[in-house]
């Protein structure tokens, strides 16, 4: 029985996972794409993907900021309503 | 799930909420980075951020929260106004 339950969790869990992962993989591949394929060629050139790889660790770095920013307002509103 | 005994549902019920509220966090940083990068990130991607694109994105989560805290606000004036007349 335990082992049922756990595993349930554990796929819920990754399903989540999954589905999030997909979700930001689409933003990435849709902002990178609006700043680095301007002007779309027969094949992908070298300066497009450097721009992309760049673009990934930017999109990446946003991301960290943002839930940086994020969990500290949070932590924040939760301690100011308990004092 | 009707093959569990009624603790283990209301378990399963309790992770399924926490998973949920988990999952909602998530859902907003992303939403937000989404929206952020296009308000804070011009030009070509370089190789790190400059220190203005930094204080944008974090302003701009702080204003986005701001944002809609004020909208809610306001739509309460508005209705508590419209109750006096």
């Amino acid at each position: 029985m335990q082992a049922k339950k756990d595993e349930m969790k554990r796929e819920l869990e990754n399903e989540i996972r999954v589905q999030q992962a997909q979700g930001l993989l689409a933003s990435i591949d849709e902002k990178c794409f609006a700043k680095c394929i301007t002007k779309p060629g027969t094949s992908m050139s070298r300066t497009e993907e450097t721009c992309l790889s760049r673009c990934l660790d930017r999109y990446m770095e946003a991301f960290d900021i943002v839930s940086r920013v994020y969990l500290a307002r949070i932590q924040r509103e939760r301690i100011d309503r308990s004092t | 799930m009707s093959q569990f005994n009624e603790e283990t549902q209301k378990e399963m019920q309790t992770f399924i909420e926490q998973l949920r509220a988990s999952s909602q966090l998530q859902q907003n940083i992303a939403n937000f980075t989404n929206k952020c990068w296009d308000k804070c990130v011009s030009g070509t991607p370089s190789t790190s951020f400059s220190s203005s694109e930094q204080g944008c994105l974090a302003n701009c989560v702080e204003r986005f929260l701001d944002t809609s805290v004020f909208i809610v606000k306001r739509i309460e004036e508005q209705r508590a106004n419209r109750g006096f007349t």
